[in-house]
């Protein structure tokens, strides 16, 4: 069975054509402003024969690469095997293996509150400046990790881009599922230090995978602009690291944003929310270990602000894909 | 009789243009953009327009084994990475009955560090297959690549030939309805290109649908019923295989066309017209001449110094032959002819391309496939052997062999 759309987006006509074993699927392309069933796709040149309607059409601007949920679904092996290609090299050869998993965190951990707390005196409320940087590095590192992964992850398989067809988004959420996996064995290490030191979550923590969530969205959505933007402009995997120190420091990952009220002036508090991850910050240690204060505001903030960095990476990527294997 | 209703693909009006930066204002950096934005708001970039592809119209038929043949940068693998969906067509479009899976770059994907067996399941999944496909087809594939005892080892310790084994070995299984391969003859040993070439064979019967990209006509000739000769990106010639190579044989001696006299490096003061050898196809162990014609197009240059390449398909330099060695030393000159000939190393046979340059101080023409000829696959020895008897020397020896007491047959 084949199901023929016609998409009207803009000036440009999209047809996409695609036919699975015996069940139809209908392609998603961005925004669309109407969506019509056409007798007949355009046909330039010489009449269409009379032949069974083709399993595909590849024409200039569409029909071939486009955001398509259901091709990456079909590619989901593709997607399966990029993710574990990167969590079997990541240890390879090194004496420690996955031991690695626990130690960095810890050790980023200890050095920080060491800095933070040791050193600077920042106060961390109730609970011990270590449990309180642990627990706000680990929604740091899923949006760094991500961010600085998924947005050189074109320019580093550009092979792959040029010489072979698969639908271009697997590559940046391929570096989704590693990140969670070092969450989950950084999570683990929590619950241990929660229980050493006897310190109960509340009902909040079941609200923490929507932080999580966001925090994803959020990371994705500026990596798929950086990853696009890299493929023409290798500028960008200059910047990406700058920007990140920046923004940890600009983030209370080892401190409070109470504290920051302590030190610095009203106006500067307010430049200083702008940044969305504060109110993710905030409301991730909240819900693991019941310290921080959280703000609907600067949560609702940082929520919209995630759906719209995702659907503007989406767009961006969507709109250049189609030129990466010509470019990189 | 074919009819439309057996149709694979069908190209109406495909044509695939490029942007070529004229002049070395290319930006790779967004700095450089913003800035040569801001000297120049309104001037727009200075490139050239490159078809690589123009007007294509063929049609492939089900279960046809379609050779596409054409000199380097014809736009044979431009042609296949817009079927295989890795770029999009500038006009006209493709019309595809079947699933398309693209073999352009044996290996691609292939990670160093991973075993075997992991490569196996990565290059399977990169190349569309379904981990079911793959796990269903593992013994065959290892089979095929003849690599058992080594599926536990990163690859990164696999010898080059045991590598491509393994990587043809997953494409070869993969079970699309439509086929494309490109060049993948071009690696490993004569005994594996063997094992291919009867891998594609089987392809074929099976009904599906293959288009095959080589430069070796030998292959070509044996693997397909129909060829397509490209030749700047357009259908030079489509029919029968066997007019299709002598008509390529042909092209591969012409002289040089004007898209590629713009895109050659050096100065420009004199160019080459064309290089064309005596005659397309060369035994190994005659005498092989090839005639060149130059213009002057700028400043008066004496003591001109010239150099041919001979560059085996395998990218390697066979042979340099330099105009000084034999005391030539060309004068100021509107118009120089003459030729240039060698008889050994004796050339293995197989395809052969050939890289003019003019020095004086400094680089004045260079011209790479200025032309391109063959060997035939006739060995020049007394006894007969199979070509892919002959293992993997880069040249011919006329070695002789004598044992004490015992005469030669």
């Amino acid at each position: 069975m084949v199901v023929r759309f016609n998409f009207q987006d803009a000036k440009q006509t999209f047809v996409v054509i695609r036919e699975g074993d015996g069940e139809a699927s209908l392609s998603f392309l961005g925004s669309m402003t109407s969506n019509l069933p056409a007798s007949e796709p355009p046909f330039n040149g010489s009449p269409a024969s009379d032949s069974p309607r083709p399993r595909q059409v590849l024409k200039a601007g569409g029909g071939g690469a486009s955001l398509n949920f259901h091709e990456i679904w079909l590619y989901r092996d593709l997607l399966w095997a990029l993710s574990s290609r990167e969590i079997k090299l990541r240890y390879r050869q090194t004496a420690l293996g996955a031991i690695w998993v626990i130690i960095q965190p810890i050790m980023s951990a200890g050095i920080l509150s060491f800095v933070f707390n040791g050193v600077a005196g920042l106060k961390t409320g109730d609970v011990p400046p270590f449990l309180f940087t642990y627990a706000g590095t680990l929604i740091w590192t899923v949006f760094n990790t991500t961010l600085s992964k998924a947005s050189s992850v074109l320019v580093g398989n550009a092979s792959l881009i040029s010489k072979v067809y698969f639908p271009r988004l697997c590559l940046p959420l391929s570096v989704v599922p590693p990140v969670l996996l070092d969450l989950g064995v950084s999570l683990v290490m929590l619950t241990a230090l929660l229980i050493k030191f006897g310190i109960l979550p509340t009902i909040a923590v079941f609200l923490w995978p929507l932080v999580l969530l966001i925090t994803l969205m959020m990371a994705l959505g500026i990596a798929l602009v950086a990853a696009s933007l890299m493929v023409s402009y290798r500028d960008v995997q200059y910047i990406i690291p700058v920007a990140l120190n920046l923004l940890f420091f600009a983030s209370p990952v080892a401190y409070a944003t109470s504290e920051v009220a302590k030190k610095v002036p009203a106006w500067a508090v307010g430049i200083y929310n702008l940044n969305p991850l504060v109110g993710l910050l905030e409301a991730s240690r909240f819900c693991l270990i019941g310290q921080g204060e959280v703000n609907a505001g600067a949560l609702a903030y940082s929520t919209i602000g995630a759906v719209i960095v995702f659907a503007i990476g989406m767009k961006c990527f969507k709109a250049m894909e189609r030129k990466f294997a010509d470019v990189i | 009789m074919p009819t439309s209703s057996n149709l694979a693909i069908q190209v109406r009006g495909l044509g695939k243009k490029y942007m070529v930066a004229r002049t070395k204002e290319k930006h790779t950096t967004l700095a450089e953009a913003a800035l040569s934005k801001a000297k120049n708001p309104f001037k727009k970039n200075e490139r050239d327009e490159f078809w690589a592809l123009r007007d294509l119209d063929f049609d492939v038929f089900k279960g046809d084994v379609l050779g596409i043949i054409g000199r380097n940068g014809a736009g044979k693998s431009t042609l296949l990475k817009v079927m295989s969906q890795i770029t999009e067509p500038t006009t006209g479009e493709i019309r595809l009955w079947g699933r398309v899976g693209s073999l352009l770059e044996v290996g691609t994907g292939f990670h160093p560090e991973l075993t075997g067996r992991e490569n196996i399941f990565l290059n399977g999944a990169i190349l569309g297959m379904s981990k079911r496909d793959i796990q269903s087809q593992f013994d065959q594939i290892v089979a095929f690549s003849g690599v058992e005892q080594f599926l536990e080892t990163p690859v990164k310790r696999y010898s080059s030939g045991m590598y491509v084994r393994l990587a043809f070995a997953v494409a070869a299984h993969l079970s699309s309805e439509i086929l494309v391969v490109d060049e993948v003859l071009a690696v490993g040993d004569a005994e594996f290109q063997r094992k291919c070439l009867g891998k594609m064979q089987d392809v074929a019967q099976t009904g599906r649908t293959v288009l095959f990209v080589s430069h070796s006509m030998q292959a070509v000739s044996r693997l397909c019923s129909r060829a397509i000769v490209l030749n700047n990106g357009q259908v030079d010639y489509q029919g029968g295989v066997k007019d299709a190579v002598d008509r390529y044989i042909r092209l591969g001696s012409a002289p040089d066309d004007e898209t590629s006299l713009k895109r050659r490096h050096g100065s420009g003061h004199y160019r080459f017209d064309w290089v064309r050898p005596a005659m397309p196809v060369f035994a190994t162990d005659e005498a092989k001449e090839f005639n060149f014609s130059i213009t002057k197009h700028g400043d008066n240059l004496s003591r001109l110094i010239l150099w041919a390449d001979i560059v085996s398909e395998s990218e390697q330099i066979i042979a340099h032959l330099d105009s000084r060695l034999d005391g030539v030393h060309p004068r100021d000159a509107d118009k120089l002819t003459g030729a240039f000939t060698f008889s050994t190393p004796w050339l293995k046979p197989g395809r052969y391309r050939v890289d003019v340059t003019i020095r004086s101080n400094g680089l004045i023409d260079h011209l790479e496939g200025a032309c391109y000829f063959e060997i035939s696959p006739v060995l020049p020895y007394r006894h007969t052997v199979q070509l892919y008897e002959i293992g993997k020397p880069l040249v011919l020896a006329d070695g002789t062999w004598r044992v004490d007491g015992q005469p030669n047959e």
